[in-house]
């Protein structure tokens, strides 16, 4: 297939950047996105023009690399897919495909379609972890976990840190992400000892870099692991509890 | 020079080893803790715990990454579990038995004190891991649940869903987050090690560049840990992710480090086949699957019918059929070579006729469409993605491409190399898995080496050299290192040709897999040895590389790897060379049984080749750690 590709081009974060047309021929249905781009590089720097930078990694959808704005959406048209698992036969023989970085005040872009995304580091640095330092744990079996929790617990971990649900967000809001990393530790048994602290820190801190939510849901559309609404629920649950309990009676049984 | 190799290993029986080492070795009190300073690099499974577990201990921390955030590391990508001998199941696993099984599954290369110890510590890896709130899968009772996996008879895999790597590095992240709250780590993104200062012969610290500046920085400490995975993306085509690379470890070999079995890497039996040229990496389909999913092939290598379609009478099963006791369950090894067999004798499928068919039919009859949904969904899904083909109806198309290297820089029972002062843990080293790797381990060896080994020996170092400071990063050692890094970043920028580095690496690649790949022999490796420096000597003057050096440069950091990969290329097929026997994943077309199964010759290979770089590959020198069975004995492995 041949395609017309409008894409970001940004030398650094204080550069002004522009919208730059290219054009790629012989494209194969079975490659991916990412492999398109690869292809496009190979025929930039033949023609000593400067590739494209993007971030990717795993090429597995697992490593949270890799995020781009397809089209206006994040990760393109393909739910529950990352940029890197999206193939190229879900597009048609002569589109035009629009590609940009992520858009968030929070993530400056660094260089054409690479954004800094360390705000979520900070994040998880604030309070998202269990405090069971190496050698401090008990026996695994010592707690049984129910299934159903330990398979609610998971499906907030599924989150992998790409961005996209900040992206989608029309106020560059982190619920969903901040809901995730919390809640996959306060559904735990293991984490119930840090459980407001926890919520109250992360919040707070998710709410020096990003935006407020509204609940518009663009989020969880745009996932590409289809994390629910429901976290961002069970934390805001979380945070208005945090607020009224007197922590010092936390050991009694709720 | 490198002298005698001294393995370290501890006196006494072998179940005692560990524990009786871990009280005569030094410690460093917790009021000393702050006065030593060492560098991590690396946040995968085994950085990420190292450099968490030495923070909270009390140590100055430094964890370096080339990642944007430490959570994106490789560990990430692992599916199918880790092993640990918890015996849940009461059904007969033991410490011993995983010893044994990983001795054996090793092909009996690998040091038997460091694998014996590795089998200790994995049960406490479960608790911590379970303490640090990974969701493991669970019974609905609230138990941990367990699977079995290639190369055991017993169900000892712990898993979440097909995520466990994903899950296991978050844990070791958020352990590894909270010490950079705690002010204890100090964690630096985005940024590459790019050379190893010794000094007197000792590891001093590190040079890195900065990859959004380009900023080329000193970094001094006590003590250096490299935890920087391994080397698979040699062959361009691997399951690896495409950052992955060998260069801080090959950096420090040619710094004095001595490079360990290079030539030992496996071959995973179940990824999903290439589908056309452009293709950028392959994707592992989790081993897990071989548990409900049947290997075979049409028996007429003419077939044209779909596979529901043919009969059973007109399919070979053929790891059933020839290693009935383990059947689809045999190892890694074994796996891939069979279907490599099945393919070669025109028996492939899908429409290169490059893979076999992993198929669920009797599965999903079994236990219905939902139980396989609960174990694999997320790989199918993924699987459907990538080929537009529905597994849940039609059988996988699988085929063995590169995924792990058991080879690594040498290290001694303590993780150090022979550079006082550098260690190696998890991937990058070489020393728990001989010469083929069991499924659901690697995650294992990982937290192993940086959770609760690591602590323990580093301590004993590091007592010697109380009083002691850091060399200062103006000394000599530090400014050559960092001149040396320059100039060879400027002379990428300079070179002007008109070949851009995945055009190397794509070329390297394929001399690797046709000659050093998944079968070997003495006229492929020759050839092999002539193209790779002729290669070698094409990309230095005529690779393309644009842009700057003073901005994000994804090319430039490229053409630095591919450069790297091209001398470990060499080495790797020099050392497969020297190895005339076959041994787990390396086989040598020479040295088989009748019945094609890989010919150890225990008599003149039972030892480590550690090599010793010269200043160029073809003349690197070998030296040899004998290895000694004291409690395996040494068997043909059968998995009939």
């Amino acid at each position: 297939m041949k395609l017309t590709l409008n894409i970001w081009r940004q030398s650094s974060t204080q550069a002004k950047g522009e919208m730059r047309a290219y054009t790629l021929d012989d494209v194969s249905d079975d490659i991916s996105f990412l492999e398109m781009l690869d292809m496009l590089n190979e025929q930039l720097i033949s023609q000593g023009e400067e590739p494209v930078e993007f971030e990717h990694d795993c090429r597995e959808g697992i490593c949270g690399s890799c995020g781009l704005m397809i089209d206006g959406q994040a990760h393109g048209p393909q739910m529950g897919t990352a940029t890197c698992q999206l193939h190229m036969r879900k597009f048609a023989d002569g589109a035009t495909i629009d590609i940009e970085p992520w858009r968030a005040a929070a993530f400056p872009v660094v260089k054409d379609l690479v954004v800094d995304r360390s705000a979520f580091d900070r994040i998880v640095e604030s309070g998202g972890y269990i405090t069971a330092p190496t050698g401090s744990a008990p026996d695994a079996n010592l707690i049984p976990v129910p299934k159903e929790a330990a398979d609610a617990a998971f499906d907030a971990a599924a989150c992998i840190g790409c961005g996209a649900c900040v992206a989608a967000c029309p106020n560059s809001a982190a619920q969903l992400f901040t809901a995730a990393k919390v809640e996959h530790l306060n559904l735990l048994p293991q984490g119930q000892a840090e459980r407001d602290t926890r919520v109250l820190d992360m919040v707070d801190t998710m709410e020096q870099y990003f935006g407020s939510c509204t609940n518009h849901g663009e989020c969880t559309a745009a996932c590409p692991k289809e994390i629910p609404l429901d976290y961002i629920a069970y934390m805001n649950r979380d945070y208005v509890r945090a607020q009224m309990r007197n922590r010092k009676l936390a050991g009694q049984r709720r | 020079m490198i002298g005698n190799l001294d393995s370290a290993v501890p006196a006494g029986d072998i179940g005692d080893k560990w524990t009786q080492h871990k009280f005569d070795m030094k410690l460093v009190a917790p009021n000393n803790r702050r006065k030593f300073e060492v560098i991590v690099v690396g946040t995968g499974l085994a950085g990420a715990a190292a450099a968490a577990t030495l923070g909270e201990q009390g140590y100055k921390v430094k964890a370096i990454t080339y990642h944007d955030s430490p959570r994106r590391a490789h560990s990430i990508a692992a599916q199918g579990g880790i092993n640990a001998a918890k015996n849940y199941k009461n059904d007969g696993d033991s410490v011993y038995r995983l010893f044994y099984d990983t001795v054996k599954g090793g092909d009996y290369r690998s040091r038997e004190a460091n694998v014996h110890r590795l089998a200790e510590v994995s049960v406490d890896i479960i608790d911590q891991c379970v303490g640090q709130g990974v969701p493991f899968a669970r019974e609905y009772g609230g138990m941990l649940d367990n699977r079995s996996f290639g190369g055991a008879q017993v169900s000892r895999t712990f898993y979440a869903r097909g995520q466990t790597g994903q899950q296991l590095l978050l844990g070791a992240y958020q352990a590894l987050m909270k010490e950079v709250r705690a002010g204890s780590v100090e964690l630096i993104t985005k940024t590459e090690v790019l050379d190893l200062v010794v000094k007197d012969g000792v590891a001093r610290g590190v040079v890195t560049r900065d990859l959004r500046t380009g900023e080329v920085q000193r970094h001094s400490a006590h003590a250096v840990l490299l935890c920087t995975g391994g080397y698979g993306n040699v062959f361009y085509l691997s399951t690896n992710a495409k950052y992955s690379n060998a260069t801080a470890a090959w950096r420090a070999h040619k710094k004095g480090a001595a490079f360990a079995n290079p030539c030992f890497t496996q071959i995973h039996p179940t990824c999903i086949p290439p589908s056309e040229e452009y293709q950028s990496k392959l994707t592992l389909m989790s081993e897990s699957l071989r548990n409900d999913g049947r290997v075979w092939v049409p028996k007429n290598p003419d077939e044209t019918r779909p596979a529901s379609q043919i009969p059973d009478a007109d399919r070979d099963y053929f790891l059933e059929r020839k290693y009935p006791s383990f059947g689809n369950l045999v190892p890694r090894d074994v796996a891939s070579r069979n279907a490599k067999t099945a393919v070669d004798e025109g028996k492939g499928v899908g429409p290169r006729k490059n893979g076999v068919y992993l198929d669920f039919a009797d599965s999903i009859d079994r236990l219905g469409e939902d139980a396989i949904r609960e174990r694999y969904g997320n790989l199918f899904d993924m699987y459907e993605r990538i080929t537009d083909e529905n597994p849940y109806e039609e059988p996988m198309r699988i085929y063995p491409a590169v995924h792990y290297t058991m080879g690594g820089l040498w290290v001694d029972y303590h993780l150090m190399s022979n550079v006082p002062g550098l260690f190696v843990l998890g991937e990058a080293n070489f020393s728990d898995h001989g010469a083929n790797r069991l499924g659901a381990s690697a995650l294992m060896q990982g937290l192993a080496d940086g959770y609760f080994v690591i602590s323990y020996t580093l301590a004993n170092y590091l007592s010697g050299l109380l009083g002691e400071s850091a060399v200062p990063t103006d000394d000599p050692a530090f400014v050559q290192a960092e001149t040396d890094v320059a100039d060879r970043v400027k002379q990428f920028l300079s070179i002007g040709g008109t070949k851009s580095p995945d055009w190397f690496h794509k070329e390297l690649g394929k001399i690797m897999w046709d000659y050093c790949g998944m079968a070997r022999n003495e006229t492929g490796l020759q050839k092999a040895l002539s193209e790779i420096p002729a290669l070698r000597e094409e990309f230095y003057k005529d690779v393309r590389v644009l842009g700057s050096g003073e901005s994000l440069n994804q090319s430039l950091e490229k053409a630095g790897r591919v450069a790297d990969f091209l001398e470990l290329g060499e080495l790797m097929c020099k050392d497969a060379l020297d190895r005339s026997e076959s041994c787990g994943g390396h086989f040598r077309e020479e040295s088989q049984t009748e019945e094609g199964e890989a010919l150890r010759d225990d008599e003149n290979f039972s030892f480590v080749s550690a090599w010793e770089w010269t200043g160029d590959p073809a003349t690197s020198i070998r030296h040899e750690e004998p290895l000694e069975f004291e409690n395996v004995a040494l068997t043909q492995r059968s998995y009939k």
